[in-house]
């Protein structure tokens, strides 16, 4: 397939040349991949992969107008159309650009501290945090310092997961843990320092961590909640409308790189892509192993088989679920980011832009869900959807604590 | 009357000095400059500045944007611009590469000035760095004119006069830069000699 051009069997594209966002991360792995091996090119798009230090530089740059798409986190678009923490810019999404791929890690001290507690605490996954509330509680009493644990960006998925987690044992994250943000580059030499105790992170950043051997991965955001989004391709409302052959191209390219990665053989060179200057700059060994589904949880144990730690494709990996993104946005109300009074249908219909990721798919000749939304938290294993062509086969879509979240 | 206090975070250590300067000269009061390695939120506690100014390329902004939550049991929380401040001034803010964060009940239009200053010291910088880049890059250029205005030299046995015009005619028969063309003599010349 290779070499091949496909943008002249398409609409006439709007714009060629884009300038794309990102975060270095493991699942920057679409964009990267679709520049590197020609995906963008052969439909048609010259592509710059500008290399961004902060979330809210791809939050700003997006709403001024100086990136035409970004990668962003699943929660983003939501709150750019929403203005909370910035400018506020209807921003949409069609196309999630990875499931998975973070994780919560502590210090050696603090996985110490509750080992002393329960020698055992950990032994059963997906780990629940009561070991930490008992240790929080008996701090509390010794008159200690309040733990910290830092996320990346203030309305971030990892924020989400971490409180989600931290308050299933009734720990309040805002009361009882200090939470605090630092930049995912940064987490390594904060957690070694102790100026944190743990953080919730995407990789390479926690198998940094552990590799290194100054912290445990107690849990991955795969085990809190199977296969929910995770990165998506942000545009603005404006540019998508001005652009529509141009977004849906992308969109293509990217399904594609999505598709390549997705098989078993592509993750080895996916790592090393990854792991150049221009990336993640870091070892691709480190990349390599939970990209391949092996989790290591400690420095000095074997990795744990986690098949679907990072997915981009199977199992309508880049659908924009619905009930995904109203999962997310009543955790936004829950914790008070988002307004009780804001309607979460109107809001994600607005942004999350199913009808365009089927038309897509359609053009590609290849299936879709029928629904937008499913029961989350329903499927211990895997099952199988109405779709266009018949069935498609999906994968679990539990939360760690059984809850089920029925958005309809 | 009491100064505004501001906060500088960048890691142009030279870029500081000269918006240090610019809005000291204006009546404000800087209070810190800090880097990116610098440990921000425990400052900004301490010292309560009235507004931050940020590279727009520093990784610490998503902490600073953070601070509204951690301190939001705090009298004083900071808050990226606010949601009715003025929308092309943050355009030409970020254009310029410079992003502030103020101090939430702290009057919106007091901002105004801070950030003319800090984008009009950005721009400049910018444009400096530019210059200078451009300087170097002729200073390069004419080191390799040199170089290869030698070799055709030493090859032809001719003077520099000559030496110079041929590189020209074979610079506009291949439709190329005298630089491009200048380097590919002392490439070639360096290969030859391997």
């Amino acid at each position: 397939m290779s070499g091949k051009n496909k943008s002249s069997s398409q609409q006439p594209l709007e714009k060629t040349e884009l300038n794309i966002g990102f975060v270095p991360l493991t699942d920057s792995a679409c964009l990267a991949v679709a520049k590197e091996k020609g995906f963008f090119s052969q439909y048609g798009l010259n592509v710059n992969l500008s290399k961004e230090p902060s979330w809210a530089n791809i939050r700003d740059k997006l709403a001024y107008g100086m990136l035409d798409a970004a990668q962003m986190l699943a929660t983003m678009p939501i709150a750019s159309s929403l203005g909370i923490g910035g400018v506020r810019k209807q921003t949409v999404t069609a196309l999630v650009l990875g499931v998975n791929g973070n994780a919560i890690t502590l210090s050696s001290d603090l996985y110490k501290q509750l080992q002393d507690i329960n020698p055992d605490f950990d032994k059963q996954r997906p780990v629940s945090a009561e070991t930490l509330k008992q240790l929080i509680e008996i701090r509390k009493q010794q008159g200690k310092a309040v733990l910290s644990f830092a996320h990346v960006f203030p309305y971030s998925t990892h924020n989400y997961f971490l409180r989600y987690w931290l308050a299933s044992a009734a720990i309040d994250p805002d009361r009882d843990v200090n939470l605090c943000v630092i930049p995912p580059q940064q987490m390594v030499e904060n957690l070694q320092a102790n100026s944190i105790d743990g953080f919730c992170a995407g990789e390479p950043w926690n198998q940094f961590a552990i590799n290194a051997g100054i912290g445990h991965a107690l849990i991955s955001s795969y085990e809190i909640w199977n296969n929910a989004a995770e990165k998506v391709l942000g545009v603005n409302q404006e540019w998508a409308l001005q652009y529509p052959n141009t977004h849906k191209a992308l969109m293509k390219a990217l399904i594609e790189a999505a598709q390549w990665i997705d098989k078993k053989e592509n993750r080895l060179e996916t790592a090393v892509i990854l792991a150049a200057e221009a990336y993640t700059n870091v070892a691709s060994e480190i990349i390599a192993a939970p990209l391949g589904g092996e989790y290591k949880y400690h420095a000095d144990s074997m990795a744990e088989k986690l098949d679907d730690f990072n997915l981009f494709y199977q199992y309508n990996a880049s659908f924009p679920w619905h009930s995904q993104a109203a999962w997310y946005m009543s955790q936004m109300q829950r914790w008070g980011d988002v307004a009780e009074s804001v309607n979460i249908k109107t809001v994600i219909e607005a942004v999350y832009w199913d009808e365009l990721y089927r038309q897509v798919m359609t053009e590609m000749g290849l299936d879709w869900p029928l629904s937008s939304q499913k029961t989350e938290g329903a499927h211990t294993k895997q099952w199988q959807i109405d779709s266009q062509q018949g069935k498609q086969v999906m994968s679990s879509d539990l939360f760690f604590d059984n809850q089920i979240f029925d958005f309809r | 009357m009491v100064k505004l206090t501001v906060t500088i975070v960048d890691d142009d250590a030279g870029r500081s000095i000269i918006l240090q300067r610019a809005l000291e000269d204006a009546g404000y009061e800087v209070v810190a400059i800090l880097s990116s390695h610098d440990n921000l939120l425990m400052h900004i506690e301490k010292v309560q500045p009235d507004v931050i100014i940020v590279d727009l390329e520093s990784p610490n902004r998503d902490s600073l944007e953070s601070m509204r939550i951690v301190t939001q049991h705090n009298p004083r929380p900071i808050v990226m611009f606010t949601n009715d401040a003025d929308d092309s001034m943050i355009g030409e803010a970020i254009n310029a590469g410079v992003s502030a964060y103020v101090v939430d009940g702290f009057n919106e239009s007091r901002i105004k000035p801070i950030m003319d200053v800090a984008i009009a010291r950005f721009r400049e910088f910018q444009a400096l760095r530019n210059e200078l880049q451009k300087t170097r890059d002729t200073l390069e250029e004419r080191k390799i004119m040199e170089k290869a205005k030698g070799i055709v030299m030493t090859q032809r046995q001719c003077n520099e006069n000559e030496a110079y015009k041929t590189i020209r005619t074979l610079a506009m028969e291949n439709n190329k830069r005298i630089v491009e063309v200048a380097e590919q003599i002392i490439s070639i010349t360096g290969a030859l000699k391997n």
